[in-house]
């Protein structure tokens, strides 16, 4: 891990309040799916970093991509960057998602939900590049499925189902709703999305006997495990502070979902 | 030239010190800076037992700083001597620990584990967290009760006793006087000033302790107008701390009367903030031709 002053390749709007931006940066060398990493604002008002989380690491491991959603001013501003400004980024941080939980002959589903959905995509490929066997399930609010194509290149067409809030297109709910719909089963669930949707699938994955890893989200100040802003309630003893409170930033953003109490 | 300052018989290389709470142990910020090059670290508030500290969310951005409401999550001072203390050992730089509790009781308990730990240099005494309901502020609030915590504290020390003070009095020399006449090697402030922040869209409070402490650029004004006054009420040196980002500000706080200063909230804006001030100081003095670090401490008065 390390701050880097890195340099901004691109970065445009994909959709409303949803911007998509790749990074050259040494950081992309030690980078795994599942991570994130820390952009700080230019603004002297806002000094925190945002952590967002890695959509792509660049075959060649020279740049990321970061999807991300406008939630403030500090994204905002973030989003005003233009193509070869510097940028400071912190990270690679946090543990990410393991890929080699999944088996030869096991199923992986990918829920990602919103925001929560970037991140899948970089597990989807590195789960592709095994020959591992994984299907998406995707949650969006209505019609607008952003990055769905790529989602469809990654794992193919038939195996990427979608829910939406309002039922324009594919199932009408959740993500749950859309596995339940379709009867899919799985050995392991990798899921990213809004609290709710979290705990669903927690909830879901024991019925159905499955090992889910959640990558959960809150607010950070440090984002290197100093400040103990960011926990998160665990059924064991942290390795930290011993008092069942893990820090999303270094312990997570990553957790088993039998793992923490949300 | 001589940047190293004195505080109760302990050198340090330099006046620069990374703020109690903002930097964990040192641990976290491997590869991201170099803790040898620091005056000292000041390591996040110890309790006798584990703490689990306040419910999410505990931090919030606010203009030029942030409000954090933590509420002293740590592990307790058996695993921190185990794990923390073992991983200064052999590092280049003075420890100071700094020290929590909800009784008097606690605060001497983990002073006298302390007792025997060679790596820890100092102790600072934490009478000034806002954010717990129990002992802390409460004893940083009323001379009386400072006066008290600090002569038992400073009784069952074998390190010297820095107390660390709070900016929510209406008179901190009072504190500071207590303090000093109560024993203490020195006197550390501000702590957080305590503050609140709403979300106006959820019309409900962003903490969820309501109320948190700020830190950072934004509060810096007032404690380089607190560290004066405390300058010239007592004689015990000051370390100074309060929004420092950059060498000037840290100049601020020793010509006001510091004898050292911590780097805070910033090191979470860059790992490596602290360095750049221990480098601007430097700088500073070259191009002042000022020789020695100790002839700038309250010059301005």
């Amino acid at each position: 891990m390390k701050t880097e002053i890195a340099k901004i390749i691109s970065n445009r709007p994909i959709t409303g309040g949803i911007y998509d931006m790749w990074i050259k940066t040494t950081i992309a060398k030690e980078a795994r799916c599942g991570q994130f990493i820390g952009v700080y604002p230019k603004d002297g008002s806002r000094l925190l970093q945002r952590p967002i989380s890695i959509c792509r690491i660049s075959d060649d491991k020279e740049s990321l991509r970061i999807v991300y959603r406008v939630a403030g001013k500090g994204t905002d501003e973030i989003s005003s960057f233009k193509a070869d400004e510097d940028i400071t980024i912190l990270g690679p941080c946090g543990n990410g998602f393991d890929p080699d939980v999944l088996k030869i002959g096991q199923t992986a589903l990918l829920l990602g939900g919103g925001i929560g959905l970037p991140p899948m995509l970089q597990l989807g490929y590195e789960l592709k590049n095994k020959c591992l066997d994984f299907k998406y399930v995707l949650g969006y609010r209505d019609s607008d499925t952003f990055m769905l194509d790529e989602y469809e290149e990654c794992a193919g067409a038939g195996n990427v189902i979608i829910a939406t809030d309002d039922g324009s297109k594919g199932v009408k709910g959740t993500v749950i709703d859309a596995i339940n719909a379709n009867g899919l089963k799985a050995d392991v669930i990798y899921a990213c999305g809004p609290m709710p949707m979290l705990r669903a699938v927690k909830q879901t994955s024991e019925q159905m006997g499955a090992t889910a890893f959640i990558s959960l989200e809150e607010r950070m100040a440090c984002g290197v495990g100093a400040c103990l802003g960011c926990v998160c309630k665990t059924t064991k003893k942290d390795d930290h502070s011993k008092v069942n409170n893990a820090r999303v930033c270094v312990e997570g953003p990553v957790f088993r979902a039998e793992d923490v109490q949300i | 030239m001589n940047t190293s300052v004195q505080i109760a018989g302990v050198e340090f290389k330099n006046p620069v010190m990374t703020a109690s709470g903002t930097f964990g142990s040192g641990m976290e910020y491997v590869g991201l800076m170099d803790i040898t090059r620091l005056g000292a670290l000041i390591t996040k508030g110890v309790a006798l037992t584990p703490w689990e500290g306040n419910p999410t969310p505990r931090v919030a951005e606010t203009s030029s700083g942030m409000l954090n409401a933590i509420g002293l999550q740590n592990p307790g001072i058996d695993v921190f001597c185990e794990r923390d203390l073992k991983f200064l050992e052999g590092k280049d730089t003075k420890v100071i620990v700094n020290v929590c509790g909800k009784t008097e009781e606690e605060y001497v308990g983990v002073v006298e584990r302390l007792a025997d730990e060679k790596r820890v240099d100092m102790l600072e005494i934490n009478v000034s967290c806002p954010n717990v309901k129990e002992g802390a502020i409460a004893f940083g609030q009323n001379s009386k009760a400072l006066f008290s915590i600090t002569e038992k504290v400073v009784k069952a020390a074998k390190q010297p006793v820095i107390m660390k003070l709070s900016p929510n009095v209406t008179d901190i020399t009072e504190m500071a006087k207590a303090s000093e006449a109560a024993g203490a090697d020195a006197i550390s402030l501000i702590n957080t000033i305590t503050g609140m922040k709403i979300d106006v869209e959820r019309k409900r409070f962003v903490l969820a302790n309501k109320t948190g402490g700020l830190s950072g650029p934004a509060i810096k004004p007032v404690a380089v107008r607190m560290v004066y006054q405390c300058a010239q009420a007592v004689n015990i040196p000051i370390i100074g701390m309060g929004g420092i980002a950059t060498a000037e500000d840290a100049l601020e706080f020793i010509l006001a009367g510091a004898t050292a200063v911590a780097v805070g909230m910033m090191n979470f804006h860059d790992p490596a903030a602290s360095v750049k001030v221990i480098d601007g100081i430097e700088a500073y003095m070259k191009r002042h031709g000022i020789d020695d670090i100790n002839s700038l401490r309250g010059v301005v008065s």
